[in-house]
């Protein structure tokens, strides 16, 4: 049966409308998977030395058991930003005779075979081998590497079970950060010391691999929590019983002086607002106004105004790139409708385009505070919010006119919990990275000012050929309108 | 009002529709019967312009439809539930159909209260989104989202499809006060024998992409079809 399953996904994979993009992401994928391979490699082997240079007289593998927990922190974190539950189109199987418990060990079985569940034992093998040839007890380092199997596996599951509440909620990600911060404080204020808890305990076990039972239990028990909750999801009024909320309408008046894009103004509001996935572009907001405050009160980053002109594009940038990629898939569902009626394209790229300039604006006003930390800031946000708005709102909505990927609105799949996973950051890489290499170019050439300039300048140059640019982008989405309105008819 | 001259589409050598000539004049009630795979919702999908033809063309009231938009403000459709957006209530997806058909709220509420009946109160002030309708609900909110706007021509595929008994009898009074009082040309598609004969003057019938009989409906019609479609099983 399980084998049927893969051989349902891997045609899914390879009759999708939009393989060839999804091979392109792959293998970009893979390139960054090689190189957080030879990363983690290169930590494996050199943790003990180094280690033993910077601590003399302790023991490395002490020190390392120590670390243990900050790193359990840092990767259910990057779990949960990274790591999604395998999704399995299960709808068309529940009616089939196929146990509902097969399809939930399948999926949660998959979920073993991710990356993030392998790419730790690229260090942690390495630095095993280091560990035997400085005479560690052959045991003690057989059993270290199974508990950190373990580890690995009860994060894997534990994340899903975070996912999985989170996602009832409207919280996104905030029980997370609540989660790590708060054992984490814990921890950094010495209320507990859990840090050193958990180090001594692996110690504990180490020597006493009777005591490996504790953690299998903790893993048996995180797996049937995530089984229960996904059996519950694998009924199909399961899904649908907490959706029928009564509506709140609005009729958004505001909008009004924005004169013929109003009615597509509303709709992309309420498109925002009422649905789950594209809901959690709003909290993004927060977290980009909150980004600047990992960098600013550190001393170091002060003298290191390359770093501005970065956060300034994230801040100011953080809705256009996560909600600007989506263009126009977003309304993709019902696109042949928009396509059929009475409506010019220029009026709903602009609507798009008004929104994501106003985002913008808003999220630089916001940012104003970190003038705090000094006035270079403020000006690296300004000039980065009109690059924002000259160029990278362009470049993704032409970007948008090769988006082939159908999003589905509606869709309450048992196992899509948030929807994107980490090709969502990779396509804002370029549109982060090309700003800060032209402002990083004519800062360390010149200096500050005119790196602010050069950024304002790109941006005011794409305000100027407004009109221009527009209308190339409308040509651009007239011409693959086809294309588009075929492979958004095509689920997957 | 509808001239089709010449249209072929063919995928990967396959043709699945062909039509030398068919002229549709305005204010008829035009219906398209045909078994699945005849090419019904292919033409529908030429005529609005959502694929392009191999050869030939569409003209919509003298609108060349795959090369200019102007026949967009007198044309509505409704083809599937992509047509609706699932994420509105039902009135806000009237009055986001209205405003871009150049009608005020007023307008639309006029015209939709006319169908306060059809709607059976499932679908105005139910304060769901539409995607929580049941689909019946669901289409009718879309056929008659497909009436705003006083349009010339109306597509209506499988109108009757998924509809209860009482609907679609109200839904044929529509279509033909649509076509005789107002002179709307309604061209719809059915698998219902019945329905179609009851509602249109002018029946097509396609089969693998090409017209094979051309029928004014009248008394005989019904058998004729039927004695068509029961002969095309046994060949």
């Amino acid at each position: 049966m399980f084998k049927k399953f893969i051989s349902l996904e891997w045609k899914q994979f390879f009759r999708s409308a939009n393989f060839g993009k999804s091979i392109g992401i792959k293998i970009f994928m893979g390139f960054l998977a090689l190189y957080f391979i030879v990363v983690f490699l290169v930590m494996g082997f050199a943790l003990y030395p180094g280690l033993k240079e910077l601590y003399p007289d302790g023991d490395p593998f002490i020190i390392v058991n120590s670390f243990i927990f900050f790193w359990v922190l840092a990767d259910l974190m990057i779990r949960f930003f990274f790591q999604k539950l395998p999704v399995m189109s299960v709808k068309p199987l529940l009616t089939l005779p196929i146990n509902r418990s097969k399809i939930v060990n399948y999926v949660l079985g998959k979920s073993v075979i991710s990356f993030m569940n392998f790419l730790p034992f690229f260090a942690i093998i390495p630095f095993s081998i280091v560990l035997l040839f400085n005479d560690y007890n052959s045991g003690v380092v057989v059993t270290w590497v199974l508990i950190m199997l373990l580890i690995i596996l009860i994060n894997n599951f534990f994340n899903f079970i975070i996912e999985s509440y989170s996602s009832e909620t409207e919280l996104s990600f905030l029980p997370i950060i609540v989660l790590v911060g708060g054992l984490y404080a814990l921890n950094f204020f010495e209320i507990i010391n859990i840090a050193d808890a958990l180090g001594n305990g692996i110690l504990v076990i180490t020597e006493n691999p009777i005591f490996l039972l504790v953690l299998i239990l903790v893993l048996i028990g995180l797996y049937f929590f995530n089984f229960k909750i996904l059996r519950k999801k694998l009924f199909l009024d399961a899904s649908l019983k907490t959706n029928i909320k009564e509506v709140k309408t609005s009729n958004m008046g505001w909008t009004k002086r924005f004169g013929d894009i109003a009615p597509f103004m509303q709709l992309d509001i309420k498109l925002i607002l009422r649905n789950k996935r594209s809901k959690s572009s709003v909290w993004m907001l927060v977290m980009g106004l909150l980004y600047g405050l990992f960098f600013y009160p550190q001393p170091i980053y002060q003298d290191m105004p390359v770093v501005f002109g970065f956060v300034g594009i994230f801040v100011t940038g953080i809705f256009l790139i996560n909600f600007g990629q989506f263009i126009p898939a977003w309304d993709s569902s019902y696109y042949k409708m928009l396509m059929s009626q009475n409506l010019k394209y220029e009026q709903y790229l602009k609507s798009k385009y008004t929104l994501m300039v106003m985002s913008v604006f808003i999220m630089f006003v916001l940012s104003i505070p970190y003038v705090y930390f000094g006035w270079k800031i403020l000006a690296a946000h300004f000039a980065a919010a009109i690059y924002n708005v000259g160029v990278n709102s362009y470049v993704i909505l032409i970007g948008g006119s090769y988006n082939r990927k159908k999003i589905n609105l509606n869709e309450r799949a048992a196992f899509n919990f948030q929807g994107t996973g980490a090709v969502q950051w990779l396509i804002g890489i370029p549109l982060m990275l090309f700003p800060v290499a032209i402002f990083s170019i004519f800062y360390f050439t010149i200096n500050f000012e005119t790196g602010l300039i050069a950024l304002a300048g790109l941006g005011l140059t794409g305000i100027i050929f407004h009109q221009k640019l527009m209308k190339f982008i409308t040509k651009k989405y007239l011409a693959s309108k086809y294309e588009m309105i075929s492979a958004f008819d095509q689920e997957n | 009002m509808i001239t089709t001259s010449n249209l072929s589409k063919t995928y990967n050598n396959n043709t699945v529709l062909k039509i030398d000539n068919l002229e549709i004049p305005k204010g008829q009630s035009f219906g398209l019967v045909g078994n699945n795979g005849a090419g019904k919702t292919t033409y529908f999908s030429l005529l609005l312009d959502l694929i392009k033809p191999t050869t030939g063309h569409i003209k919509n009231n003298d609108v060349l439809v795959s090369e200019s938009e102007d026949w967009k403000p007198f044309t509505s459709a409704f083809i599937d539930e992509s047509f609706l957006i699932g994420y509105l209530t039902a009135e806000e997806y009237f009055y986001f159909i209205g405003e871009l058909r150049g009608q005020n709220k007023q307008d639309v509420d006029n015209l939709v209260g006319e169908f306060k009946d059809f709607f059976h109160g499932e679908i105005l002030q139910q304060k769901k989104y539409l995607r929580d309708l049941s689909k019946g609900n669901q289409k009718k909110a879309g056929i008659v989202a497909a009436l705003i706007g006083n349009p010339e021509v109306i597509i209506l595929d499988e109108p009757f499809a998924n509809l209860d008994p009482t609907t679609q009898i109200r839904l044929k009074v529509i279509i033909k006060d649509l076509a005789e009082k107002r002179g709307v040309t309604v061209l719809i598609s059915s698998h219902d024998l019945l329905h179609v004969t009851d509602v249109c003057e002018r029946i097509v019938v396609l089969e693998k992409g090409e017209v094979v009989k051309d029928l004014a409906t009248s008394e005989a019609t019904l058998k004729e079809l039927e004695a068509h479609f029961t002969g095309s099983v046994e060949v």
